[in-house]
């Protein structure tokens, strides 16, 4: 199995602890074993431990410490933000912070749009489970509370 | 950005003027210290080792901050000191690979305890340069001047983005692929 994704200059990481978590940064100059010079389109260029960092797949096409005119071109050539937002990790925390930043009526909205999608999807998983359920529904009809008690169903 | 537990102090002081001695020559010394008290405390100590002047016979005349001019640029520092090991005293140079000088003062320091058990009290710093990449002695600098580098980061640690939602027990072992 081998690693797919590296630390190098250019590699779009997430950060994934401390104040600037859930930020894209740019991988711009490696300082040592543990930490990275690290710079975004909105945010003074500082320094970051890996274990802050989580890589994406994403890798733009800079030079060692590039000035911050030439990273956002760079940003914008390789479509960092797009790639981002469509990609599946990407996705996930949109919805992520969008069911987050939820007010009660939003939630109501959504419960009913749940019980929709479920009761639309009655008449496909009837087929399914009707001719089993069916069976053990007339099977429980025709017993007694006391051979329900003894019976194994529940175990 | 980090905050430091030291800081780069310049301290100008000299002996107290006397009858016999008008205009006494003023030291300046640059050295590091968690604060101002102590940077001061700490000139007097050497002022005392290298010229016949104590603080009380003596004034600082001036105390300043010394900041990192580019805090953004990755430098190379090498630094030499003379610490105090349970049998003697010995010199020694280490380099560091950092973007400000008191983080690798500071990276020094908690080196230097940790590999040596050698504390705070026992280092004092001789001098500290900025070092081009091609005179770095180290290997382990060295192996960091690659305008290409690239390497993967081995295993992942899972970790909770906040200290709040840290809990003791877990129902799945954590995947460590990156």
């Amino acid at each position: 199995m081998p690693f797919k994704r590296y630390v190098e200059i250019g590699r779009v990481a997430l950060v994934n602890y401390g104040k600037e978590y859930g930020r894209l940064v740019v991988i711009v100059d490696v300082i040592d074993q543990n930490r990275a010079l690290v710079d975004a389109p909105d945010m003074v260029r500082c320094q970051m431990n890996f274990k802050r960092l989580s890589l994406t797949d994403i890798k733009i096409d800079i030079k060692r410490v590039p000035k911050k005119k030439t990273l956002i071109e760079a940003m914008n050539a390789a479509d960092v933000k797009n790639k981002w937002e469509n990609s599946s990790w990407g996705r996930k925390l949109i919805v992520q912070k969008r069911r987050a930043s939820l007010n009660d009526f939003d939630r109501f909205k959504i419960m009913l749009a749940k019980i929709k999608v479920c009761y639309d999807a009655i008449p496909v998983c009837c087929c399914l489970i009707f001719p089993i359920s069916l069976l053990n529904f007339l099977w429980i009809q025709t017993r007694t509370p006391l051979e329900m008690a003894q019976s194994n169903i529940f175990v | 950005m980090v905050t430091f537990k030291f800081h780069q102090y310049q301290v100008v002081g000299r002996a107290l003027p006397s009858e016999s001695d008008e205009h006494p020559r003023i030291y300046r010394m640059k050295l590091w210290a968690t604060n101002e008290v102590r940077a001061k405390s700490k000139f007097w100590y050497f002022l005392r080792k290298l010229k016949k002047v104590k603080k009380s016979n003596g004034q600082v005349l001036a105390i300043n901050e010394i900041f990192e001019k580019n805090p953004t640029k990755i430098k190379n520092y090498g630094i030499w000191l003379r610490y105090q090991s349970r049998t003697g005293y010995h010199n020694m140079y280490k380099e560091y690979r950092d973007t400000t000088l008191n983080g690798s003062v500071e990276q020094m320091y908690t080196e230097m305890a940790s590999r040596h058990r050698v504390r705070y009290p026992c280092i004092q710093i001789i001098k500290t340069a900025t070092i081009p990449a091609k005179l770095c002695k180290r290997e382990s600098t060295k192996q960091m001047h690659n305008s290409k580098i690239k390497f993967p980061l081995v295993v992942r640690k899972v970790r909770p983005p906040t200290r709040k939602l840290k809990t003791t027990y877990k129902a799945s072992r954590p995947n460590l692929f990156m």
